[in-house]
């Protein structure tokens, strides 16, 4: 839990002098130094977790020098050409990546980004307005790339690199969610997302990286999930979750099972949701589901995290991580991939997927077994989301439901900003939960479907030495939520993101209590009508329903 | 200060063109071989950031989505802000460099206590931003009278509409008005609202000030100084035929008007001003979001990234595998002796 109370937390937010608040800094951003101190950063990696991943991906020194170093030193053990790399590394990308160039050069500062981003609507720290987070960036770009930067210095907005800037950006560029939302206004389409990726790419050359980050990215290499469960445990962890399905529908399902070869779909969640709370509601819900429609599927323990950590440090890793799906399906000899509840993952799956580790020429064309839907839209990448193949199954009457199961609930939708932003999800997870449940209210217009407020914690930002900061960059989420809490009582915050159930969980208690966090599977789960069933008094987290309390 | 700079600058430009023109020839420098020179490195640099733009890679296919995308038959698809076909990105860049699409949603985010954020619709910037660019486009477009001979037809159309009010001798251009309102308005905003002065750099004050400049010299030759046109035709239309002449009858303040755009011209290229050329490139809207559709290719796609093989993680996992029923694609060694106590397995964190 965050350590600022929440009435302190909510007064500081209204009303310390903040650029949100309406004051001005008295000095130019330039000229106002980072400063790190405990609860603003997150922990460095450590030494093993970079000397494994170096290794991994060919020695090439993505990771920068394995070390141990503290964030609140002035003396970050940089290797002594740390700013030859830093320049060279954007040099290096200026050339791979015209978006990078683009964005470098096309930046007018209009301005139209500045309170688009949560964390500056939370913090009202101006190097939190996506048009400052890039400019710090901008500055040694000007300095070093371009002749008006080099000629004209800070009249052209240019500086030079220094340990100072290096801090700024370890700060900042790691108060970016990459969530897409302040590039949706920006005229020239300019996606803060992509300079924070380039960044966190060229810090981590000089070794300047979180351990929130890259220990699970090392996990997920070595074990195939994020928190490093073996596959034993984790194949016990799914069948606790057996378990608790018998207890609350009174049947024992036969059909879960793990790295069958033959089998038509092969099935890939964030790993959370097989061991974390409330995501094991959401994959109980999976598992009914595909139960109930008598899908012919398997999870593998190997491919077992969808969620891509690499995605947060540089493209390679990002590659590395994703190869598994493919490598995956080909030696299981499945027809195509499903994909669950995950935002990061369903970024990676959709824009880079295919493009880092396809073609997919060994899988077919992603075809419901149920309803003979032939999904074009995933024709050539070949994975489906769930949201998209329940939302089929929903419109072909394929499923038995009892949607009275869900009203207990009172529900909003959580647009993740991947899915919205990412890849233009946004009504699919609207149908099932207008199919599965009678309570649902929208948020605010500002707050949802592409202009959506990311959780505040995405991109590896999840970690617990930040929570102040996270409860401040979920804020605006947390806003729009207690706005339909008061209104119409919505007591539970659905979503189709794993990192979302984590964090909008601690966001909610501490902003909203009462109301509570699920995946739209588990709704789905709550209402499926299933074969040979009990009659169920409590839904898929034993709470009871609607009537049957007491 | 970073406003009083750049204000600074511009006046200095302004002196330089007046002094200057004044002085042995000065009237040739600034009325002939600036422009010419300016001219060249417009074109030249321009079109050198665009070609080196084209030419820079785009590995991945990254449009931001904004709406629902192509997906079930019967989910309606939001064409314009979310496209899958090229069509629909043609549309979504007509929207976005003629209306300003992107900028027309902005919003104005506001703290109360509580805390309770609001949102208010805000489309001043839009506005006034679309006033200024299209009031600047038939301002340029009207000056070809300047460069042709015989004037086209549609120059005469656009005096014609730009002058319907029929105010004043001469007649009265709205856009001279609009522009310079336009101008005015982006350039209070940027000092008036916190955020946005806060953000400004020298550089953005300069481009504004040198349009007010080009505007006001402008204006001031048009409707107060009444100035002879026909001798600076003369001059404009020779440049372009390159047979350029200097009348006595052009004054220093035509040259301070004509130094100013001959500055913006040469300014162009190196500045935040080729945002009107990069709109057209940004791959978060040109591009179609069909990503899972089409496969798209990433000229410099490493395929030495391997995944961690399964094999590695059969090795590393085979025996808790095979205790767990997990199928396995290697079995485990015959073991001579009988089965291990628990302490065989290798240890592993």
């Amino acid at each position: 839990m965050a350590n600022t109370k929440l009435e302190q937390m909510s007064d500081s937010v209204a009303k310390d002098p903040s650029m949100m608040t309406g004051a001005i800094p008295k000095k130019d951003w330039m000229d106002t130094p980072a400063i790190f101190k405990p609860g603003n950063y997150c922990y460095p990696a450590k030494q093993d977790m970079v000397e494994y991943l170096d290794k991994n991906l060919g020695s090439k020194g993505l990771f920068g020098e394995p070390r141990q170093w503290d964030v609140e030193s002035d003396d970050w053990k940089l290797p002594e050409n740390w700013k030859d790399i830093i320049i060279q590394g954007i040099k290096d990308r200026l050339d791979k990546f015209r978006s990078f160039k683009i964005f470098m050069d096309c930046c007018v500062r209009c301005g139209a980004c500045a309170d688009k981003c949560h964390f500056f609507l939370g913090t009202g720290d101006p190097k939190n307005m996506p048009v400052l987070r890039a400019e710090l960036l901008r500055s040694i770009y000007r300095n070093e790339f371009t002749k008006a930067g080099k000629i004209l210095g800070r009249l052209a907005g240019a500086r030079e690199m220094t340990f100072g800037v290096l801090k700024e950006w370890f700060m900042y560029f790691y108060q970016c969610t990459e969530c897409r939302r302040c590039s949706l206004f920006c005229p020239y389409g300019i996606d803060t997302a992509e300079i924070t990726m380039m960044a966190r790419e060229i810090l981590h050359l000089v070794g300047v990286g979180t351990n929130w980050i890259l220990e699970p990215a090392s996990n997920s290499n070595r074990t195939g999930n994020h928190l490093g469960l073996q596959p034993h445990t984790f194949k016990e962890n799914a069948e606790y979750l057996i378990d608790d399905i018998e207890e609350v529908t009174g049947l024992r399902l036969e059909s879960l099972n793990f790295n069958r070869k033959g089998a038509e779909v092969l099935f890939v969640i964030p790993s959370a949701d097989v061991f974390a709370e409330p995501g094991i509601y959401t994959f109980m819900g999976y598992l009914l589901l595909f139960d109930h429609i008598g899908l012919d599927y398997t999870i593998s323990t190997y491919a077992s995290e969808g969620g891509n950590f690499g995605s947060f440090t540089n493209n390679e890793l990002m590659k590395k991580l994703n190869g598994k799906m493919y490598a995956e399906a080909k030696r299981l000899g499945v027809k195509w991939i499903l994909g669950g509840e995950c935002g990061h993952m369903w970024r990676v799956l959709h824009q880079y997927m295919d493009t880092m580790n396809g073609p997919a020429d060994f899988l077919e064309v992603p075809k419901s077994p149920i309803t003979g839907t032939v999904f074009e839209n995933a024709a050539s990448t070949k994975m489906v989301h769930i949201s998209e193949f329940t939302a089929d199954l929903i419109k072909h009457g394929k499923l038995k439901i009892d949607k009275s199961r869900n009203d207990h609930r009172v529900l909003t939708f959580h647009d993740s900003c991947n899915p919205a932003r990412g890849m233009g999800l946004i009504d699919e997870p609207r149908e099932i939960i207008e199919a599965v449940c009678n309570n649902f209210h929208e948020m605010p217009e500002n707050t949802i479907r592409e202009q959506t407020f990311c959780c505040g914690s995405g991109t590896g930002l999840n970690t617990g030495e930040i929570m102040d900061l996270r409860m401040r960059g979920g804020l605006p989420r947390a806003n729009a939520v207690k706005h339909v809490h008061d209104k119409h009582g919505v007591n539970m915050l659905s979503c189709v993101c794993a990192i979302d159930r984590a964090t909008l969980l601690a966001l909610m208690e501490y902003w909203n209590p009462g109301v509570e966090v699920c995946g739209v599977s588990e709704l789905v789960g709550n209402a499926l009508i299933m074969d040979g069933e009990k009659e169920r008094d409590s839904g898929l987290r034993f709470e009871p329903l609607a009537g049957m309390e007491g | 200060m970073k406003v009083l700079q750049a204000l600074g600058i511009v006046l200095a430009l302004m002196l330089v063109a007046y002094v200057g023109a004044a002085l042995p020839g000065g009237r040739t420098l600034f009325g002939v071989v600036l422009p010419y020179l300016a001219f060249a490195i417009f074109i030249i640099f321009f079109i050198a950031k665009v070609m080196d733009w084209a030419k820079s890679p785009v590995p991945f296919r990254i449009p931001t989505t904004g709406g629902q995308a192509n997906s079930l038959p019967w989910i309606k698809q939001n064409k314009l802000d979310c496209p899958s076909t090229t069509l629909g990105v043609i549309g979504r860049m007509l929207l976005e460099v003629f209306l300003f699409r992107s900028l027309f949603r902005n919003t104005q985010a506001e703290v109360h206590e509580g805390p309770k954020l609001a949102y208010g619709s805000s489309k001043f910037l839009w506005l006034f931003g679309i006033l200024f660019h299209y009031s600047f486009l038939t301002v340029a477009l009207r000056h070809l009278r300047l460069f042709t001979d015989p004037i086209p037809a549609f120059v005469h159309a656009l005096e014609f509409g730009d002058g319907f009010m029929q105010v004043g001798a001469p007649v009265l251009y709205q856009t001279d008005l609009v522009f310079m309102a336009a101008v005015t308005f982006l350039l209070l905003r940027r000092l008036v609202l916190p955020n946005i002065r806060y953000i400004s750099l020298v550089a953005d004050y300069f481009p504004l000030f040198l349009l007010l400049g080009i505007g006001t010299t402008g204006i001031l030759m048009r409707y107060v100084l009444r100035v002879d046109v026909v001798s600076i035709k003369m001059l404009t239309h020779g440049l372009v035929t390159f047979n350029p002449f200097i009348a006595e009858s052009v004054t220093g303040i035509f040259f301070v008007h004509l130094f100013l755009i001959t500055v913006l011209l040469a300014y162009f290229p190196f500045s935040k001003l080729m945002h009107a050329g990069g709109v057209f490139l940004s791959p978060t809207r040109n591009m179609a979001n069909n990503s899972r559709m089409v496969r798209h290719i990433n000229p410099w796609n490493d395929p030495s990234i391997k995944p961690h093989s399964y094999a590695g993680y059969e090795d590393d996992f085979r025996e808790f595998m095979v205790e767990a029923g997990l199928p396995v694609d290697k079995e485990l060694p015959p073991k001579e002796e009988a089965p291990a106590a628990e302490g065989d397995a290798p240890a592993e964190s």
